[in-house]
């Protein structure tokens, strides 16, 4: 019987590696003045530098050197002080030049770390990973692939190739091995990647949007029979596409390697790819004959010897990380820790924030966005985020504030934005849904209610308050829920002698 | 009996150009006229482009109608190594892979020579890749030296250099990785200068070796050569390596013709043993025209030349298996193979098999195994350091003496055919010119005599410090006016006639 | 002892991607044996104090603005393509990764 998770963990030890490639939002690419825009028609975006044409010479964008040390610097590196690009000598019809310029033995950034905090059992508990290198390179071109049944590389008759993204400048991010997540490594991994999702966006060097590919993990994950101690054979997983995918992707691999030794297979070292579906891994490239890439220093570009004075004042400019930036959060809106990683988790901390930033008390903004809003996300399979705009949500608890909409109404205004029907104001308008606030329209319901119920409202007269709730809810009745409870209590019980 | 008009110097036409006796069109159609008669014989040029050539030549002649102020060179003819982009034009770089590919942008040296109105005639014939001694290596034939067609015109650039010879051209452009400009020079009794590297542009300038390739002006005289020199160098920013600094005065150089004071040095390393008698006869005489010229000659030692052609065939061959990776039929150039069942993987096996001639494969092989894991230290690493000891000599050198002369080539033009089979021998011819390239220091060629056993020309090279190339102009110049005087003529002039078809 | 041997001329020529026959797989090995014998003359002559040299005019932080230049265009791009699919260059199938 193949083994689950938990079976997995109790015989095996996990290691991790992580690699990330990030694209930089440069305006221009890596080595020439081609723009980078995403989703621009086939071959637009391609000069004699990128298209790897006999003749062109590449040159270094300057803010791409910037953007790396950056990275480096919020990831604790040190900035080399002589770094070189290096040729990766391999042939693939994607890559225009039948290498990539990169670095290798000579990179930008060195030993750096970054923490996670990840909820235990015991508790939450910190697990360093350790930043190796930041490295700078290009990407490669696009190919599609023509002919197969799926669209895949294989049973193709021919691929289609855009080399529009050939040359955009990729920063790699190589962890050191990650040793003692136990269980966790998953959920390390997973956390590991979007804090660094997070210290990218705060320092606004990428749009880091996974599912567009400008970040990429690869993770790779081995795996040792407890007490030996040996280090188990690695696979690379490539294609992990979202965050829950890293923490899929690593939790498949395991139980996939933790199963062939348990049937006295042997681990290969070999590429793998993630399969969103089935949320399993797929053989791809072997790697068992080691590639020989013939690196040598690129003799069309010079060494980058990054003054010092510079890098300091990169490193003095760097926006607060985002772990700081959520305790002060965490505190100035008096969250506890399990709501505030409920955000996190959520992806919404941002969102959260924003709306926050637009007036809105956190506690109802965190609840509308991981309540309602989600809820609905959730129904539609679609991010919370893309429903509804921030100012929007602000708008609504802006209104049930001042008392012109209950939460019942708010939520169908809520629901009328998603629907497309406007702005909230215009749903409302639209619908109708303004609380009544008439108060001879609603004295009129309450002497209605009173009249229905005489005995409650002696009760009431004769002091006992709690008993109004009945009248309360006749009269909520009869408006239809469109009138502020709180209004109805206060003029009920002017009208009773105890206001 | 006046001199044809197409023997006269680039100087000379560029006087004629602004006094107006003779027009741009008329210049080009005289070397068009010219190369249809001697090319055949020759095969100097791979590629014509008369319909453009003529269209830039009537637009010069228009521009100067109209009084604009334009370049000396504006309207004076010129041959392009086909090495070099010019949109458009075919661009072949001597190989079948790139048959029939025309490049859709234009080298810095191209835009440099088009903003100066600088006409070119055509592109011509180069060994592949620029790989090579004799452009036996070309995919579309062999050039023939005009002093005797049963030889070798040099190489990779012999094609231009056999062009100035032929007088199919007044200028020429080339482009020299181990001696591709100097060496087909020296072998055609014309004038080549390899720059100091980065002075002029490489953009556009199909890599061979990238750390050594530079492209020169040649001529049959050092002041035309010093004249295009200005025209092509100067700072790029579209190639990493190009020097940001203002380009020196070359034509004054040139026109200096005194030397009285200089120190020059005779690099001990590149003579006697393995150098043809009459080429050391020619150059000692030279040596002696510098001295009654008020030079001073002292012999300097460079004991890591011995090391640098095994360097130079380690560093440029690895440079050249990266750099002709990209021709893989994926994108332009020939593809073969492609019948709808083979993988591109084995359409890229075949194209290669078949774009790419002897000399290119071996040293794209050459070069993978000097770059392989386990090789690299012990050879392309140590022809690295090797690269070090040799600019440190020359550093040595230059401290004692302005600049460093030596003989181009061991020998004069050998016979077409004679060291196709042994690629040793073939890189021996280089061993003068390679230092340089390594240094990236410049070098000029001009000629100094026949040898008296052959009546061949032979080859004298001035290396000055890197960014000093004047000064190679300054002692070429005086040296050229020396022997010219000596002789009474150019040696240009004492070329047999070709037969004219 | 030759210095390379035929296999190694063979992978070489795997990695370079040229398609060679056996008999010019013999004879670029012993070619290749020759020219390696010469070349590996290198081996040993500076000292572990020499520093290596990979551009002979030493220059270093070379870069350009990020600034976006025109591109060429589709056409002009594609004007050497052996084979295209409208805008795109059309190859045969690859092989290998996904």
């Amino acid at each position: 019987m193949a083994l689950t998770y938990d079976q997995a963990i109790e015989l095996y030890e996990p290691t991790l590696g992580l690699e990330v490639h990030v694209e930089l939002n440069t305006n221009s690419k890596m080595f020439c003045g081609c723009a980078t825009e995403f989703g621009a028609s086939p071959n637009t975006q391609t000069c004699p530098v990128c298209l790897g044409l006999p003749g062109s010479l590449p040159v270094v964008n300057a803010k791409a050197i910037e953007s790396s040390i950056r990275i480096g610097l919020a990831l604790n590196c040190s900035i080399t002080p002589f770094s070189r690009f290096a040729r990766k000598n391999y042939f693939y019809p994607d890559m225009p030049k039948n290498f990539q310029t990169s670095q290798y033995d000579e990179p930008i950034c060195v030993n750096g770390y970054l923490d996670v905090t990840i909820d235990t059992d015991e508790g939450p508990k910190v697990f360093r990973v350790e930043i190796e290198r930041v490295h700078m390179e290009e990407d490669t071109g696009k190919s599609l692939h023509v002919g197969g049944a799926t669209g895949r590389i294989h049973g193709a008759e021919h691929s289609l190739l855009d080399y529009n993204r050939a040359g955009i400048p990729l920063v790699e991010i190589v962890t050191r091995i990650v040793p003692g997540t136990e269980k966790y490594a998953p959920e390390v991994a997973r956390a590991y990647v979007a804090e660094l999702r997070d210290i990218l966006r705060s320092l606004g060097v990428s749009d880091v949007k996974m599912e567009q590919g400008s970040l990429r993990c690869d993770a790779n994950v081995s795996i040792s029979p407890r007490g030996t101690g040996v280090l188990g054979t690695r696979s690379e997983t490539k294609n992990v596409n979202s965050l829950r995918s890293v923490e899929r992707a690593v939790r498949g691999e395991i139980i996939r390697q933790a199963n062939r030794l348990q049937t006295g297979e042997r681990i290969v070292q070999e590429t793998r790819h993630f399969q969103e579906e089935s949320g399993e891994t797929r053989s791809g490239r072997s790697k068992e004959q080691a590639e020989d890439y013939r690196y040598f220093p690129e003799p069309d570009l010079l060494p980058i010897v990054a003054d010092p004075a510079w890098v300091q004042e990169l490193k003095s400019a760097l926006p607060e990380k985002p772990s700081v930036h959520r305790k002060k959060l965490q505190e100035a809106w008096g969250v506890p820790d399990k709501e505030m990683s409920a955000m996190v988790n959520a992806e919404l901390l941002d969102t959260v924030e924003e709306t926050v930033r637009l007036g809105a008390e956190p506690t109802k903004a965190r609840s509308w966005w991981l309540g309602e809003i989600s809820r609905l996300a959730n129904e539609k399979a679609v991010a919370p985020t893309s429903l509804i705009q921030p100012s929007e949500v602000a708008e609504v608890i802006a209104l049930i504030a001042a008392g012109e909409l209950t939460d019942k109404l708010a939520r169908q205004v809520v629901e009328g934005v998603i629907n497309g029907e406007g702005t909230p104001a215009a749903v409302i308008e639209k619908r109708g849904l303004k609380v009544v606030s008439d108060d001879s329209a609603l004295m009129v319901a309450i002497e209605a209610a009173i009249a229905s119920q005489p005995e409650t409202a002696e009760r009431v007269r004769a002091g006992n308050i709690p008993a109004a709730g009945a009248i309360i809810g006749a009269v909520m009745k009869a408006t239809g829920g469109q009138a502020d409870a709180a209004k109805v209590r206060e003029l009920l019980l002017k009208h009773l002698g105890q206001g | 009996m006046s001199t044809p008009i197409i023997h006269q110097t680039a100087a000379e036409m560029s006087a004629d150009l602004a006094s107006g006796s003779v027009t741009a069109v008329e210049l080009a159609t005289a070397h068009y006229d010219r190369i249809a008669a001697v090319d055949s014989d020759v095969h100097a040029f791979l590629h014509l482009d008369r319909e453009g050539a003529l269209a830039q030549a009537a637009s010069v002649d228009a521009s100067r109608k109209a009084g604009e102020k334009l370049h000396p060179l504006a309207g004076v003819p010129l041959a392009l190594k086909d090495v070099l982009t010019q949109k458009g034009i075919p661009t072949t770089c001597g190989s079948k892979m790139l048959e029939g590919w025309r490049p859709p942008y234009d080298s810095t040296v191209v835009a440099n020579l088009k903003k100066a109105g600088v006409v070119i005639l055509g592109k011509t014939n180069m060994d592949e890749f620029a790989m090579g001694s004799s452009t036996e290596n070309s995919a579309y034939g062999t050039t023939h030296n005009p002093w005797d067609l049963s030889r070798i015109p040099g190489g990779s650039g012999g094609g231009s250099s056999a062009a100035l010879a032929a007088f199919e051209a007044p200028l020429a452009i080339g482009t020299d990785t181990g001696g591709s400009i100097r060496q087909p020079a020296a072998v055609t009794g014309t004038v080549g200068v390899k720059p100091t590297y980065g002075s002029v542009s490489r953009y556009g300038l199909v890599a061979f070796s990238s750390s050594l390739d530079q492209a020169g002006p040649c001529a049959r005289t050092v002041l035309d050569t010093a004249m295009l020199h200005e025209v092509i160098a100067g700072y790029d920013a579209k190639d990493s390596t190009s020097i940001n600094a203002p380009v020196g005065k070359m034509v004054e150089a040139a026109k200096k013709l005194d030397i009285k004071g200089m120190k020059i040095g005779v690099v001990k390393e590149l003579s006697g043993e393995g150098y043809q008698a009459g080429v050391l006869t020619r150059f000692n005489e030279a040596l002696d025209a510098l001295v009654s010229a008020g030079a001073e000659i002292v012999e300097v030692s460079t004991p890591s030349f011995e090391y640098a052609l095994a360097a130079y065939y380690l560093i440029a061959p690895s440079e050249a298996s990266s750099n002709l990776a990209r021709f893989d039929s994926m994108r332009y150039g020939i593809r073969i193979g492609d019948d709808g069942s083979r993988s591109a993987e084995a359409v890229m096996n075949m194209t290669r098999e078949v774009g790419f001639g002897k000399e290119v494969k071996r040293r794209i092989i050459l070069g993978a195994y000097a770059l392989s894991s386990g090789y690299y230290d012990a050879y392309y690493g140590s022809a690295q350091k090797v690269r070090t000891l040799i600019k440190r000599d020359y550093e040595a050198a230059f401290a004692k003496v302005d600049v460093l002369v030596s003989p181009t080539c061991p020998t004069t033009a050998f016979k077409i055919g004679e060291k196709s089979d042994d690629p040793l021998a073939m890189y021996l011819n280089d061993v003068a010119t390679i230092p340089v390239n390594l240094a990236g220091i410049g070098g000029m060629s001009l000629p100094c005599g026949l040898a008296p056993e052959d009546g061949l020309p032979v080859g004298f090279q001035i290396m000055s410090p890197a960014l000093k190339d004047e000064l190679m102009y300054q002692v070429g110049g005086t040296l050229e006016a020396a022997l010219q005087s000596k002789w009474g003529a150019p040696l240009y002039a004492s070329a047999p006639e070709l037969a004219v078809k | 002892m030759a210095a390379i041997s035929r296999d190694e001329v063979a992978h070489l020529a795997r990695l370079a991607r040229i398609e060679m026959t056996d008999a010019e797989l013999d004879h670029l090995a012993s070619e290749m044996d020759l020219i390696l014998e010469s070349v590996s003359r290198v081996q040993g002559v500076a000292g572990a104090d020499i520093p290596p040299t990979s551009h002979a005019i030493a220059m270093q932080n070379v870069m350009r603005p990020d600034v976006v230049v025109p591109s060429l265009t589709p056409e002009e791009a594609l004007s050497g393509a052996p084979a295209r699919e409208e805008d795109r260059f059309k190859v045969p199938q690859i092989l290998g990764e996904e």
